[in-house]
């Protein structure tokens, strides 16, 4: 069965942009392993020349017209939640 | 539950027996009688009151209103609506005012209704139980001490206690049938792509739909009818049966083949439930249907499939919220990583940060394979399995739940333990098909769901036979 390391929790929280306390690191670490365990009896099935299935509907390239629409939505409806606004632009930290 | 069936409302709205005005104080009114049940975040008051008088005036100069004249109703904070924030019962969310509304509740006002307040719900959809809301928990309306089920809990709460005539909620694994089947009412599951998922705060997009908690199998068919159809704002919609969904007569069970689930049916099925089942399968046979047994010998991997796929696409879906264009957003954060970081790390719940640690494991380098993909493929067999069985019947039944409504507090220790409530709702999830869950029995007071799938697109033969189901299970 998978076992995570600490470092490998670390990476994970990482990757997902989240910061855990000590006392996390090994709550998920338990966690995160004995979910991966129950999940890993899929090893088993056989799936011999099947392929994945990543969406059910069976549609294919559903297309609109290239032309403007009115949603009836001003900026400002859309912009009102921003946190940090300057004018009509989302204002971010620096990066670098 | 003393609403009139939902047709008989808008009717009497219509006629201008009844004002929508008053509609909207009774259901105002029980929220406020039913507080301690926590099923409600937010009532949208103001705006309900002012839509029913607007309504109210429509018909008084002659005007006919709509299939759902008057009708108020509650929607799962997952939905964006006007009146009231929208959270998903998440701290990361609280505050957020909605710019839009959800495609399918454009669809239900466009007939008259009126969303009279948001439900409460596990945060993001994340749970089994609403024990997961960042809020609070909902109770059980048949015993406070017990979970109404999840992650639609405070929808199916708000039924069962007579807050409206109906409610909306999603189902993602089993999010609508699992409250209905905890708390006593109807859970509609339709056909992956029939509502539009527009506007509602998505958790795994390839799973993710819509449907109506209610009383009647009736009013759930209306409900879905009027939300149904293809949207140009969701490409994954597929469009409606030309004949609707709406329930003129209720389809006849002689002769129906129902092929009965035997992984559903074996151990970890508690035997109470088992009964009731099978006393409610005795009920079809007795009205007609031939019961067989059917063996879909793949749904041993579905819940596996499922904790795999799912926590992926939510790894994905939750990205968005990194304290930039909304949500929660640390003010003191010095540089834009430690504002997502931060903002993230102080907003999300203990289950989110679960899913989507979970999610980035399996999705990432040397796991991809092992894991997602394999999941993918296993699906694949799964939906096979299903179109296999669905040749031989016209129905596949079994128990929507294993147990009834467990006590608050049991499967909280142990997310392995809320996981496993899942085991006989995901199969329907991830193979796309409709499933409604119905009232089948009671043990101890709690109340037990029967379990009823159609293949893809057959909604309309489900809602029809799940009525004549339901008249036969009150016998």
């Amino acid at each position: 069965m998978t076992k995570l390391s600490r470092d490998d929790v670390l990476n994970l929280a990482k990757l997902a942009k989240l910061e855990l306390t000590e006392e996390e690191i090994e709550k998920f670490r338990t966690e995160l392993s004995d979910i991966l365990g129950y999940v890993e009896k899929l090893s088993e099935a056989d799936v011999t020349g099947l392929a994945p299935t990543t969406q059910v509907t069976g549609l294919t390239n559903v297309m609109r017209a290239d032309q403007e629409r009115n949603y009836g939505l001003d900026q400002q409806a859309l912009l009102k939640n921003v946190p940090r606004k300057q004018g009509n632009n989302i204002k971010v930290r620096r990066v670098l | 539950m003393s609403w009139p069936a939902i047709t008989d409302i808008a009717a009497s709205v219509n006629a201008g027996k009844t004002k929508a005005v008053d509609l909207v104080d009774q259901a105002l009114k029980t929220i406020e009688d039913k507080q301690e049940y926590q099923a409600i975040i937010a009532t949208v008051a103001e705006r309900a009151r002012a839509r029913a008088a607007e309504i109210d005036t429509q018909i008084a100069s002659g005007a006919q209103v709509g299939r759902l004249a008057g009708v108020p109703f509650i929607a799962k904070d997952n939905f964006l609506a006007f009146g009231a924030d929208t959270t998903a019962a998440s701290n990361i969310l609280r505050g957020f005012d909605a710019p839009y509304q959800a495609t399918a509740i454009e669809h239900l006002e466009a007939e008259g209704a009126i969303c009279v307040a948001k439900a409460n719900m596990d945060a993001f959809g994340h749970g089994t139980s609403t024990e997961n809301s960042d809020f609070f928990t909902t109770k059980n309306p048949h015993d406070k001490t017990h979970v109404p089920g999840g992650s639609s809990g405070g929808s199916a709460a708000a039924v069962v206690l007579g807050m409206a005539p109906f409610a909306i909620g999603t189902d993602t694994g089993g999010s609508l049938r699992a409250p209905a089947s905890y708390s006593g009412c109807v859970g509609y599951k339709p056909t992956y792509g029939l509502v539009s998922r527009s506007g509602v705060i998505a958790m795994a997009s390839s799973t993710d739909t819509i449907g109506p908690l209610t009383k009647t199998a009736e009013d759930a068919a209306l409900v879905l009818d009027v939300m149904a159809g293809q949207d140009e704002l969701d490409s994954t919609t597929i469009t409606a049966d030309e004949q609707g969904y709406e329930i003129t007569e209720a389809g006849s069970l002689k002769g129906k083949k129902i092929g009965v689930i035997k992984e559903y049916m074996g151990e970890g099925l508690n035997a109470e439930v088992k009964k009731q089942i099978q006393n409610a399968l005795d009920k079809l046979k007795t009205a007609g249907a031939e019961i067989t047994e059917v063996s879909l010998p793949s749904l041993e991997y579905s819940l596996g499939v499922y904790y795999i796929v799912i926590p992926a696409e939510i790894s994905s879906n939750l990205s968005r919220y990194d304290g930039q264009r909304f949500g929660y957003s640390n003010p003191d954060a010095e540089d834009l990583e430690a504002s997502y970081t931060s903002s993230r790390t102080k907003g999300f719940g203990t289950e989110a940060k679960r899913r989507i640690m979970t999610g980035a494991y399996v999705l990432s380098s040397g796991y991809y394979d092992a894991y997602y993909n394999k999941a993918q493929t296993v699906r694949t067999k799964l939906i096979n399995e299903f179109n296999q069985a669905f040749k031989g019947v016209d129905l596949l039944a079994g128990p929507t739940m294993p147990t009834t409504a467990p006590k608050i507090g049991d499967n909280t220790k142990d997310p392995l333990a809320m996981y496993l409530e899942d085991v006989l709702t995901v199969g329907a999830s991830l193979v796309g098909i409709p499933s409604m869950s119905i009232p089948a029995g009671e043990v101890d007071g709690l109340p037990v769901g029967l379990q009823l799938m159609a293949p893809q697109k057959a909604d309309r033969i489900l809602l029809s036979l799940g009525a004549s189901a339901e008249k036969e299970l009150q016998k």
